[in-house]
């Protein structure tokens, strides 16, 4: 019984998602518009860029479960402001979306098929932070998100992270091995009773709904997206209380590569904008981003 | 193997929790299998239909699955406790299905005149069982249920999955892909700390059939 309210709550996240992103225009197509592949570009020899232009085809590691930015549909088509942002990538390289290689990197693996050259570049809600970035480079960031609290619509205790210091009994619930798991522990008073852990989010929006745990935290794009499935039955408090860069995961000493991913994110910043908002944009409450400040590539 | 000196602090929390829910699940596992053996062996019917019942459903249903009926069915009517109390329920209730079976193969290891020397001599059926087949058939049942035993140790990791926060295969999930540590000395560290409960566990149930083991 409970399998098959999962696989119905799944049905029913993706219909819901793939419903919102065709409302509006009419269209029949949740991707952005495809961008202009570029035609036999030139780069110097030796470059990453010369090397997945020569293959005609670029390997994107990226997220197959994730709402509004890696999500696999029915189709078993990819959508997602992730996607998207690799497939502009790719025209610049020469590279058409169908000629793209997707890999489905869940968290635990991004740093290993970079290591172990399985993918050339992974985009997938990929946080910047010095650990990694001992391994691997990034390029970017090309998104700020935040971590926040979704509590249920009529939880008035919880009011921001301060909260669970506060009501040592209050639960909160996040992904295993995820960095919003490690960034909610210094607000907790004892983690080992107050944290709850499952391997996806749709499990903790479950947990709340049944009222097994009190909040659920992760980055703000993601809350939003169940908030808004929820028929106001959940609800975002506080304000966001860290600042996730995402940035695009690319190999140890690729300096040229993230260079060039950069600029081609400065000068189709149309496309980036048209990007999210077919996407990631279509949640209520979201709002357009701008390009943020580049980190050095080095 | 630096990854995991570092973070020693966190592997021995993660042991601990896991310790717990292995040492609540053996309790429970073993006194309720025992319970379903003797529904099983039982001379009232209604009590054997039971008995095969839950050893059918449980024995047949993945662990995974059984987990999450409690963890995410329970609550659905109403049932609302720690998941560690649901990771630990599902732990026994798929347990006990094992643990009733090693035991009923022992109580058949005992021969009928036994038991019919126990009635002869005026004692009930939960007397017989009690005083004259189930000690000779626990020796019989060591070693099979030692397998059992072992496999629930190891199948504790699975709990992890299922909002049990912080156990010791969850803790090495998290220094993995949050903090962006190797995988491979992470998850030697998470096995070392299993070897350490199950070796010992091994150990004690060889001293245990050594000294109860009955020749036939």
């Amino acid at each position: 019984m409970s399998f098959r309210r999962t696989a119905l709550v799944a049905g029913v996240t993706i219909a819901s998602l793939t419903l919102a992103a065709c409302g509006g225009d009419g269209g029949d197509d949740t991707a952005a518009p495809a961008p202009d592949v570029a035609e036999s570009p030139e780069f110097e020899p030796g470059t990453a860029m010369a090397e997945i232009a020569e293959a005609g085809t670029i390997r994107v590691g990226t997220k197959f479960d994730q709402p509004g930015f890696g999500l696999e549909n029915l189709q078993g088509e990819l959508e997602g402001f992730d996607v998207e942002v690799a497939k502009i990538i790719a025209a610049e390289l020469g590279i058409a979306p169908e000629d793209i290689e997707w890999v489905e990197t869940p968290s635990a693996v991004r740093e290993e098929v970079l290591e172990g050259d399985e993918v050339d570049m992974v985009v997938a809600t990929y946080t910047i932070n010095e650990q990694r970035d001992e391994r691997i480079d990034f390029a970017g960031p090309y998104y700020e998100a935040g971590q926040q609290i979704m509590v249920a619509a009529d939880n008035d205790t919880i009011t921001g992270p301060e909260s669970f210091t506060e009501n040592p009994d209050a639960t909160v619930c996040t992904v295993t091995g995820s960095t919003p798991s490690e960034q909610i522990r210094p607000y907790l008073a004892d983690p080992g009773s107050q944290l709850v852990l499952f391997d996806e989010y749709s499990q903790c929006a479950d947990a709340l709904r049944t009222g097994q745990v009190d909040a659920v935290t992760t980055d703000n794009v993601i809350l939003l997206g169940f908030v808004s499935e929820s028929d106001g039955a959940f609800k975002l408090v506080g304000e966001q209380f860290t600042e996730e860069p995402y940035g695009i995961g690319i190999q140890q000493g690729e300096t040229a590569f993230c260079e060039f991913i950069h600029e081609t994110l400065r000068e189709n910043e149309d496309a980036y904008v048209a990007a999210w908002e077919a996407t990631a944009g279509q949640v209520e409450g979201t709002e357009t981003p701008e390009l943020p400040e580049f980190d050095e590539c080095d | 193997m630096d990854p995991v000196l570092e973070n020693l602090d966190s592997y021995v929390a993660g042991f601990l929790v896991s310790l717990s829910i292995i040492l609540w699940s053996l309790l429970g596992s073993l006194l309720l299998g025992l319970l379903i053996a003797a529904c099983r062996v039982s001379p009232v019917p209604p009590l054997r239909a039971f008995g095969s019942f839950w050893v059918t459903t449980f024995r047949n249903t993945p662990l995974s699955v059984v987990l999450f009926a409690c963890a995410f069915g329970l609550p659905e009517i109403g049932i609302n406790r720690s998941f560690f109390f649901f990771g630990v329920l599902g732990l026994v209730l798929y347990t006990s299905a094992f643990v009733s079976e090693a035991v009923r193969s022992g109580i058949n290891s005992v021969s009928a005149g036994q038991a019919e020397a126990a009635r002869s001599i005026g004692l009930s059926f939960g007397q017989g069982l009690r005083y004259v087949v189930l000690p000779q058939a626990l020796r019989t049942v060591v070693p099979p249920l030692g397998s059992v035993i072992i496999a629930m140790f190891k199948n504790s990791a699975v709990v992890g999955a299922f909002g049990v926060g912080g156990d010791l295969w969850s803790t090495g999930q998290t220094l993995v892909s949050a903090r962006g540590y190797e995988t491979l000395p992470i998850f030697i560290g998470v096995a070392i700390g299993f070897l350490l409960i199950t070796l010992p566990a091994g150990a004690v149930l060889q001293v245990i059939e050594r000294k109860v083991a009955i020749a036939r």
